[in-house]
């Protein structure tokens, strides 16, 4: 399913973790930290999100609300009622995770796609939530003051330090991402993904399944969403609108749906796009749209798979012609 | 002015909307119906038509009536190329890449509108003068309140017509309901296909255009009137023709109350919630019947 995701994806791992820690020596300006920060914080969504799409099968409109429930919990809890740091995000994210119960629990027991509705409905609920609740969340003009996260005596107060605990969490994220889909629950997701009556057949509790990985996915969201708020200190619910919703589906589709290194990837050239077009912030949008359905028509497995499949099939095409066999599994 | 003259103020200004709601369902339905997938590109549709709109009659003074087919007729184009461009060659078929590409081919329009026309509101004429006139009850009601629910109806009379009364209406439905048979039948399920394109296409352009006099129109005023739409869609049960009619203007008069009785600020919250509502209730929606079954 995913070229690096094989037996030997230890190493990628172990490449990931080299990468992280050696890759600020080469960064020098703080704008290239905070982009790589960003792509961090989307790549940790994405995860998330593509566990979902990839291997649910199923939409969701509405992950900007999660991402900022968990901006906002953490955000409200600790400015408003003096939380500490780290139980907050933790409320946050099992209080996302509920939300996102109550919200996949009835709409994900149909057939079809119910949870697209369901979610796109809740985000712009929860948006026009965040700016009107002007009492908790400070409104429109948004909240301002979050406190930085500290562990013990050393508090996450530059870009530098910043990058290594966003990153950190994106290394654990992939992990647990990677983990889950090793295991029992794994296997289930992809056969609910092949064939879902073949599923249920063999005793897959399907809706189950769906409505497990949709809360994960939102939590996952959500801790991402904690980690902005801590790190910009200051939210507001421009961040949180349909249109990032859009964003992060764009960039599971760019790298791959399925694929857990695609979410990497696709956060990854997605957030640098969207930054190098900041100058001409109006571009944006289409950009995102022509990106999206190039691929889509083209390269429907997302560019780093799609282009590795047509290498595979053209080494292929090669080999047949000497003679030779090809073990393409 | 006393609360039942407010009240019947409020279901006027509900209806109104509440036809904007029906006519925008009806392009989603059309769409769903003949291939399966919810097409966002239909929110594009609604600010195309506002804006054509605009553009002919204010900027080029062209007259209004032939305006309105201009438009009317250049979405549908739009709406037709969608299909024949990137929905036709798409590599996948899958239902969710369809949707996805709805949602890219919508920013692209969204952000060509905004290039080409700027990201400012703009007034189109009312289309008969803005005096208003007084009802019955006390509440007043501006001319184009009348033009919008006159041609709402209109329009869903032809549709009518054409579905039930002509042989491409029909053909129409039968792909609908089966498009293996309807291919074996001799249909052209592409044509089919294409045509429920073009259909919504013409259906949210007079959406659009026919709204844009009242609240006044700019590149994405479409995408919470199509959201609105959508939620009224599945109110009336998706894909059901007289659901989305009865499902749009029970979500206009219920947003419209729910603003003038609980609080404005609220007014978009409302409509999601109302669907949020349908969907954990009854996911089938006010006309519909046993499709989505339980797993």
């Amino acid at each position: 399913m995913d070229i690096f995701f094989k037996h030997k994806d230890i190493y990628a791992f172990a490449a990931l973790a080299i990468i992280i820690a050696i890759l600020p020596v080469f960064v020098e300006s703080k704008y290239y930290f905070i982009v790589l920060n960003v792509i961090g914080l989307n790549t940790i969504v994405v995860v998330g999100l593509n566990l979902l799409i990839g291997f649910a099968g199923q939409i969701s409109l509405g992950h900007a609300a999660f991402y900022g429930l968990g901006s906002y919990f953490s955000g409200i809890l600790t400015v408003n009622y003096g939380f500490p740091l780290w139980p907050a995000m933790l409320v946050g994210m099992l209080a996302t995770g509920m939300i996102a119960y109550l919200i996949g629990y009835p709409s994900l027991r149909l057939r079809g796609h119910y949870l697209v509705m369901a979610t796109l409905g809740f985000g712009i609920i929860v948006n026009i939530l965040m700016g009107e609740l002007e009492h908790f969340t400070g409104g429109h003009d948004g909240l301002m003051g979050i406190p930085q996260l500290a562990i013990g005596g050393l508090t996450f107060d530059n870009d530098l330090k910043n990058f290594y605990l966003i990153w950190s969490f994106v290394f654990l994220s992939m992990l647990a991402a990677r983990n889950l889909l090793n295991s029992r629950v794994g296997r289930a997701l992809r056969a609910v993904h092949g064939s879902e009556t073949a599923a249920n057949s063999l005793g897959i509790n399907t809706a189950d399944y769906k409505v497990k990985v949709f809360v994960l996915s939102a939590m996952f969201a959500s801790i991402s969403g904690s980690l902005y708020a801590h790190y910009i200190t200051f939210i507001s619910p421009s961040s949180y609108d349909f249109y990032y919703s859009i964003q992060v589906v764009t960039m599971v589709i760019v790298g791959g749906m399925g694929s857990l290194w695609g979410s990497l990837f696709g956060a990854g050239v997605l957030t640098f796009i969207s930054e190098a077009l900041h100058v001409a912030k109006q571009y944006h949008v289409i950009a995102y749209g022509i990106f999206l359905c190039l691929v889509l028509v083209f390269l429907p497995e997302g560019i780093l798979v799609g282009f590795y499949n047509l290498f595979l099939r053209r080494k292929a095409r090669k080999l047949i012609k000497k003679g030779e066999h090809l073990n393409i599994s | 002015m006393d609360f039942t003259q407010q009240i019947a103020q409020y279901i006027i200004t509900g209806l109104t909307i509440g036809a904007i709601y029906a006519i925008v369902a009806m392009g989603f339905n059309i769409i769903h119906n003949a291939t399966g997938i919810v097409n966002f590109a239909q929110c594009e549709f609604i600010s195309l038509g506002g804006m054509f709109m605009y553009s002919l009659v204010v900027l080029l003074k062209v007259n209004l009536v032939i305006s309105f087919f201009i438009s009317m007729v250049g979405v549908a184009l739009i709406g037709a190329l969608i299909e024949i461009g990137p929905i036709r060659h798409a590599r996948s078929k899958e239902i969710i890449i369809l949707i996805f590409l709805t949602i890219g081919l919508s920013e692209i329009i969204r952000g060509a509108a905004q290039e080409v026309w700027g990201t400012d509101n703009v007034g189109v004429p009312s289309f008969s003068g803005e005096n208003p006139i007084h009802l019955l009850g006390g509440a007043t009601i501006v001319p184009q309140h009348i033009w919008v629910v006159g041609i709402t109806v209109l329009v869903m009379l032809m549709l009518r017509y054409f579905f039930k009364n002509t042989l491409m209406g029909k053909a129409m439905r039968a792909t609908a309901v089966d498009r293996r048979a309807a291919a074996l039948a001799g249909i052209c399920v592409n044509r089919m296909i294409l045509l429920s394109f073009a259909f919504s296409g013409a259906l949210g352009a007079v959406a659009g255009m026919i709204i844009a006099p009242i609240s006044t129109t700019s590149y994405d005023t479409g995408i919470m009137l199509g959201l609105k739409g959508f939620a009224a869609a599945i109110l009336g049960g998706y894909g059901n023709f007289v659901g989305a009619i009865l499902g749009g203007i029970l979500l206009g008069i219920l947003e419209s109350l729910g603003a003038g009785l609980i609080s404005s600020q609220y007014k978009d919250a409302i409509a999601f919630f109302v669907l949020l509502l349908v969907l954990f209730l009854k996911p089938t929606g006010i006309m519909g019947y046993g499709e989505s079954e339980k797993v």
